[in-house]
């Protein structure tokens, strides 16, 4: 037995090493850098200027105080915000929509199989090129969106809806919802097939509604594996980068905390203020994940 | 009343089939048009030109950065699935001290903002001379994949029957001979799966691609797609943008569509991400 577990441990190395390459040390090597005035240029020539860029005082001459760093940044407060209401916008709205999908795909019907087929394609479309998709469709001038809403007389005017501030982050959640619904789907769809048919049997005979066996039956039966679901997605949905970078370029109104990161490591020559600002989004995703691990009464050892 | 209930329904599988499919049909639509008919919202195809096509494949480099896609991609699931098999092994039949700790580092891994490990990923790209080359992107990937792959498998081969096991370690089988000639064989399922995941995930993937290359030719097409401009802003390219959107989508939807099932399977089985 020692023999196995030493052959054990021989297995897992080469994953190991790869996985401490590749998350461990850059990881430490971030929030090392986001405690040093490094920059992109030179890497190596950051000082250590302890929590600076996170928070600092500064008293000028004239007796003027002003605060610097992250926690003083409006910007980076509004990039939280923006990811936080797309988050709880977006994981609510697929839930949902995931959870009528389910269900229709759950019932029995003729051509079940084309419509399953049918919602994998936004699933498989890589994000790129569904905000290009929607870009073009959105487009204010030759956009069919505009067409088909004007046709229809439901505005009196074109929108720009990639473009104008009001309507920026309403363009980024619907091609998320309509990218990721299909996920939520696919997972309900799975929890509800596994659940046993005899009780669906008795509720029947019982003449119970569809809608209250339901509310009472189905959804308290899946809401383990949902649970599961809207935590990945939530998770999945606070590191938004490529759909807010490409469907809406420089737009303060979608920001969100990884664009805000990477902006700042990479276009600003920033490097370390980029570093404190992906430290603080790993510890504020940690953060939000033990919190509703803890309230949620979530099992994560699904399969253990 | 039982009438009106079917078409309901009929109405609400119609409006998500049309929803799902519309997006991708537009593209392809646009990327049949040519010049000014671009600019004309069409429902129905009217015209059938390749000329964006065209375009796309001899303006810039793009049939490099389909081919840079493609191997990106292939050597990602190659080196995931291997080190996934022989990890999933020991996690799954193995017991030793540490084991659920384990499990616990390699599921907070997979959810991992990549934002966070950005910084310190670059410095260690640039540290190993592999900056603007495809190596960069195979290394950085697996931070995505691997987590993944070592999950879904682990879960696959705990379920295998113990007594093929039992029987290969009578006859002396080393746990090397274990996995390559009794495990391996059974886990094509799994591996299918795993690896059209992985192959998905790294094909698409954005983040990296645009921070660790920097010039046309070692781009990936999620790169290239999401950077091709027009002379000004004015003049975005929307042929050639759709044309190339579909290229690389069509090969991806073929894939979903004839695997679909073990797609599905191996979605729910980790339930880590899509």
């Amino acid at each position: 037995m020692r023999q196995r577990a030493r052959s054990a441990w021989l297995f897992l190395a080469p994953m190991l090493i790869v996985l401490a390459a590749v998350a461990g040390w850059p990881l430490l090597r971030t929030i090392y850098f986001g405690f040093t005035d490094a920059s992109l240029t030179d890497l190596e020539a950051g000082r250590w200027v302890g929590f600076a860029n996170y928070f600092s005082v500064l008293h000028m001459p004239s007796g003027r105080i002003i605060y610097d760093g992250l926690l003083a940044d409006p910007v980076w407060w509004r990039a939280v915000w923006n990811t936080v209401r797309f988050a709880v916008i977006s994981v609510t709205c697929e839930t949902i929509l995931g959870m009528i999908v389910a269900l229709v795909l759950n019932a029995e019907f003729p051509g079940r199989g084309v419509v399953r087929a049918a919602i994998l394609i936004p699933w498989a479309i890589p994000t790129i090129v569904s905000a290009k998709m929607w870009q073009w469709m959105l487009n204010d001038q030759f956009g069919i969106i505009n067409d088909a809403l004007l046709r229809l007389g439901l505005i009196s005017t074109k929108i720009a809806w990639t473009a104008s501030a009001d309507t920026a982050m309403f363009a980024v959640l619907i091609v998320d919802i309509w990218k990721t619904t299909p996920f939520m789907a696919l997972l309900i769809l799975a929890a509800l097939q596994m659940l046993p048919q005899e009780i669906y049997e008795v509720t029947r005979l019982d003449g119970v509604s569809p809608w209250k066996v339901f509310w009472k039956v189905t959804l308290p039966l899946i809401r383990p594996a949902l649970m599961v679901a809207v935590i990945f997605r939530g998770l999945d949905a606070l590191r938004i980068f490529d759909l807010i970078y490409v469907l809406t370029p420089n737009n303060v109104r979608t920001k969100s905390m990884s664009v805000f990161a990477r902006e700042n490591l990479f276009e600003f020559d920033k490097f370390a203020y980029g570093s404190a600002a992906s430290t603080l989004l790993f510890v504020i995703l940690v953060l939000l994940t033990m919190l509703v691990l803890r309230f949620g009464r979530v099992k994560l050892d699904r399969s253990y | 009343m039982w009438i009106v209930k079917r078409t309901a329904f009929y109405l609400l599988v119609a409006v998500i089939v049309l929803v799902a499919v519309f997006p991708f049909y537009y593209a392809i639509i646009t990327s049949l048009k040519s010049g000014s008919a671009l600019f004309e919202v069409d429902y129905w195809p009217k015209m059938i030109s390749f000329s964006n096509y065209r375009s796309v494949f001899t303006e810039g480099s793009f049939l490099r950065n389909l081919l840079n896609s493609l191997f990106v991609s292939s050597a990602v699931v190659v080196i995931s699935l291997f080190l996934g098999v022989t990890a999933a092994y020991a996690l799954a039949r193995i017991r030793f001290r540490g084991r659920s700790a384990l499990l616990f580092i390699i599921l907070s891994v997979s959810m991992f903002p990549q934002v966070a490990v950005l910084a310190g990923l670059f410095e260690l790209i640039r540290t190993l001379g592999l900056y603007n080359s495809l190596f960069a992107l195979i290394f950085s990937y697996m931070i995505f994949t691997l987590p993944f792959t070592v999950w879904v498998l682990t879960a696959f081969v705990r379920d295998l029957p113990i007594e093929l096991e039992e029987a290969a370690i009578l006859d002396g089988a080393t746990p090397w001979i274990i996995i390559t000639r009794v495990f391996l064989p059974l886990m094509w399922p799994a591996l299918a799966a795993t690896g059209l995941l992985a192959f998905i995930g790294a094909w698409n993937e954005f983040l990296f691609a645009l921070t660790f290359t920097s010039n046309n030719e070692q781009r990936t097409v999620p790169v290239v797609i999401a950077l091709l401009s027009g002379s000004s802003q004015f003049e975005i390219p929307w042929g050639n943008i759709m044309a190339a959107s579909v290229i690389v989508t069509v090969p991806l939807v073929i894939l979903v569509l004839i695997f679909q099932r073990k797609i599905i399977a191996g979605l729910t089985a980790g339930g880590v991400k899509g």
